[in-house]
């Protein structure tokens, strides 16, 4: 194990993702403009709108690099590789990347590039995917993009921009539409991307020790209306964690975890779920959708593991996001995975709380996902 | 290269520098030792630092009689022994990913999707690439570069109208050698291999089974033998007769810490390693006695390793900015 390359000295990178035109210039150069006392680098695609006094912009070409190793969807971002390694040379000139990807991007390879390569895992960590659409034009993009539809199925935080130019109906209509496709973000109804930076910055939504809960969000954490929960983390979080990297085709190291000195997470919508659904329709997307599986008790990380290897390498393509949290047999702690295609990250986590009840929950967002297969699948590996 | 009763350790004989920021690679000017600093700075002997690029380096290349640096502000510049700098390119609002030295004065590099030669009369030429070139090196003989890129290699003589030579392998390609005799075109790929090409009949070899990229490659003064960083060891590869197919390489220096660098002694079969934790040893070959450098301790990862001409002194430097001098006991 190694104890050098523990998460806080790492830098956090936002992946900043939307369709064309829905705001991201606009919600980058708030970033840039806000009084924070940060020192952003940016990777944008295009120069020009972003007007930056202290920070570092860098004009990148989306190399989108498939790794020669039999893994199909192991596409990473080489011009990403070379930007970070040397940025990672300049100590101290900056406090926080942020990666504008173009509006017809995939997010996936960019955030694959922070678990394929170990030189840009040694020095910085994947924050979040924040995604920018559009109020008026999303649902649209929806039937005829498949890029947009990646972008909301891909999102850690969704910011609804643009409200200001739809009815409300459409605004319901549009929201309705997001979370038949991703009900896990969080997300946020914005006029001009006007947002408090820190809920699109420092998420921590790729850090296991932050993953608390998975339930899908039927209340909307806009900004007048919080439910918001402080989670300090105890002292018993700050033992060794076993990270376990299980990817199919790489062995990985283990890695130390620390849990940082701020644990908060925006819990917007714990112990809520009985309000009204928000008046949300409910839409059923064609291809693209989440499937959520319980079992309300332990499962055996004997056949948990290999199954879950095993659905990712077979239909890693389909699946853009995976998530779990898994009471095992005979071990007192949460376990925490998530995923990106058929890329796993996954470890120990805290103690199960004496008052909390040991339920094991998985959630696969992607393309054609067999439902019945994977619930089947998941619940034989019940203990 | 004879050394007389080799001490366990020649750590008496470091003189440690404090250089402030990430070294990206160290040379000699003659008896003067210089270092490229990341931040921008080019430190030679004992001078006050000169920053031709203003703010960052981000490639650069060496010898004996001249540097030349690529910067983020698009220029790539040519520093002498004197200190004096002239301007050898300039990639509008590009970032300069490679930098190469070739024969009679000529440079190289890459910056987006394209290659470029200029030789020593200032002639400027570019080839169009199918991704950007991360690796740039001159052959040994002839006016020809190499240049590493996703799915291959190619291999261009700038000044003739021939159709540049692709050698195909598929996956992304980093740095790139020629062997000395120039038989061999080797690569370092993002997939932790290093693959290669017999330049007479495209005949491959795949060498592989390092837990890391392989990121410094160092050809010995016979040419007989690659050693390579990515490992916790230095893997050396034969390249004897028909090259390492079929052979296992040599492992020297093995320690419980992966080899960031390598450097061959420019006279004898001695090689200099660096290690990831700051250590620095030195590795005869022929039986495999090995001298201490530096005990790390302070974990500063070795990121330069370079030799006088002689072979008498060796220059090391570290990603925090610690370097230093060792004079050998000859």
């Amino acid at each position: 194990m190694t104890t050098q390359n523990q998460g806080s000295d790492k830098i956090p990178v936002t992946v900043l993702t939307g369709y064309l035109g829905a705001g991201k210039t606009t919600l980058l150069n708030r970033i840039l403009s806000e009084q924070h006392g940060k020192k952003y680098a940016v990777i944008v695609n295009e120069f020009g709108e972003i007007g930056i006094d202290n920070d570092l912009v860098v004009g990148a070409d989306e190399e989108v690099f498939e790794m020669n190793n039999g893994c199909i969807c192991c596409t990473v971002r080489g011009d990403l590789i070379r930007i970070i390694e040397n940025l990672m040379k300049r100590k101290g000139r900056f406090d926080a990347i942020i990666v504008e990807t173009t509006g017809l991007a995939d997010p996936a390879p960019v955030a694959q590039t922070f678990f394929v390569d170990q030189d840009v895992q040694a020095k910085s960590r994947l924050d979040a995917v924040v995604t920018v659409a559009d109020a008026k034009w999303l649902s649209d993009r929806l039937k005829d993009a498949p890029e947009a539809k990646n972008q909301i199925a891909f999102a850690d935080v969704i910011l609804l921009n643009k409200t200001d130019l739809v009815t409300p109906a459409e605004l319901a209509e549009v929201e309705g539409r997001i979370r038949a496709i991703n009900p896990y973000a969080t997300l946020h109804k914005t006029q001009k991307c006007a947002i408090a930076l820190d809920k699109v910055l420092d998420r921590g939504a790729f850090d296991l020790e932050r993953i608390l809960e998975i339930e899908p969000a039927f209340l909307e954490a806009d900004d007048h209306h919080h439910h918001d929960h402080d989670h300090t983390c105890g002292p018993g979080c700050t033992h060794d964690h076993h990270h376990d990297h299980a990817h199919p085709h790489h062995a990985h190291d283990h890695h130390d975890h620390a849990c940082g000195p701020e644990c908060d997470h925006d819990h917007a919508h714990h112990g809520h779920k009985a309000h009204k659904h928000g008046g949300l329709k409910h839409y059923h997307d064609e291809d693209m959708q989440s499937v959520s599986i319980a079992h309300e008790g332990d499962m055996d990380p004997e056949k948990f593991m290999p199954w879950i290897n095993d659905v990712v390498q077979k239909d890693g393509i389909k699946i853009l996001r995976s998530k779990g949290i898994l009471a095992f047999k005979k071990e007192p702690k949460r376990f925490v995975f998530q995923g990106v295609h058929m890329i796993l990250d996954g470890d120990l986590q805290r103690d199960w709380k004496p008052d909390e009840k040991r339920v094991s929950r998985i959630v696969f967002i992607g393309r054609d996902l067999d439902t019945e297969g994977l619930k089947a699948g998941f619940l034989a590996c019940a203990a | 290269m004879n050394m007389k009763t080799p001490p366990v350790s020649l750590q008496d004989r470091v003189s440690p520098r404090d250089l402030g920021g990430h070294i990206l690679r160290a040379g000699f000017f003659g008896p003067e030792a210089f270092f490229i600093l990341a931040d921008g700075q080019i430190l030679i002997g004992e001078r006050e630092a000169i920053t031709p690029h203003g703010d960052a380096i981000l490639a650069c290349d060496c010898d004996g009689k001249r540097i030349v640096t690529g910067g983020d502000d698009g220029k790539i510049i040519e520093t002498r022994a004197d200190g004096a700098s002239h301007l050898l390119g300039h990639e509008q609002g590009r970032w300069i990913e490679a930098v190469s030295l070739g024969p009679d004065g000529a440079a190289a590099w890459s910056a987006g999707k394209k290659a470029v030669a200029r030789d020593g009369k200032g002639q400027v030429k570019s080839i169009a690439m199918p991704s950007t070139p991360q690796g740039l090196a001159f052959a040994p003989k002839g006016y020809r570069l190499g240049v590493a890129h996703v799915d291959g290699a190619t291999c261009w003589f700038p000044n003739t109208a021939a159709e540049p030579e692709t050698f195909g392998w598929k996956g992304p390609h980093l740095d790139i050698t020629f062997s000395p005799d120039n038989r061999f075109l080797i690569t370092s790929m993002q997939e932790n291999q290093l693959h290669g090409w017999r330049l007479a009949d495209k005949g491959h070899m795949r060498m592989s089974g390092y837990p890391s990229k392989t990121r410094s490659l160092s050809w010995s003064h016979d040419g007989l033998w690659l050693a390579t960083s990515g490992a916790e060891a230095a893997i050396i590869w034969p390249f004897a007769k028909d090259g390492p197919t079929g052979k296992a390489p040599r492992e020297c220096g093995i320690r419980p810490a992966k080899v960031t660098q390598v450097a061959f002694h420019p006279k004898g079969l001695v090689l200099a390693i660096g290690y990831e934790d700051g250590w620095v040893m030195l590795v005869r070959l022929t039986d495999a006695a090995e001298l201490l450098v530096r005990a790390g301790g302070d974990g500063a990862v070795i990121t330069a390793l370079a030799w006088d001409d002689d072979g008498k002194v060796l220059a090391f430097g570290a990603e925090s900015g610690a370097g230093g001098l060792v004079s050998l006991p000859l």
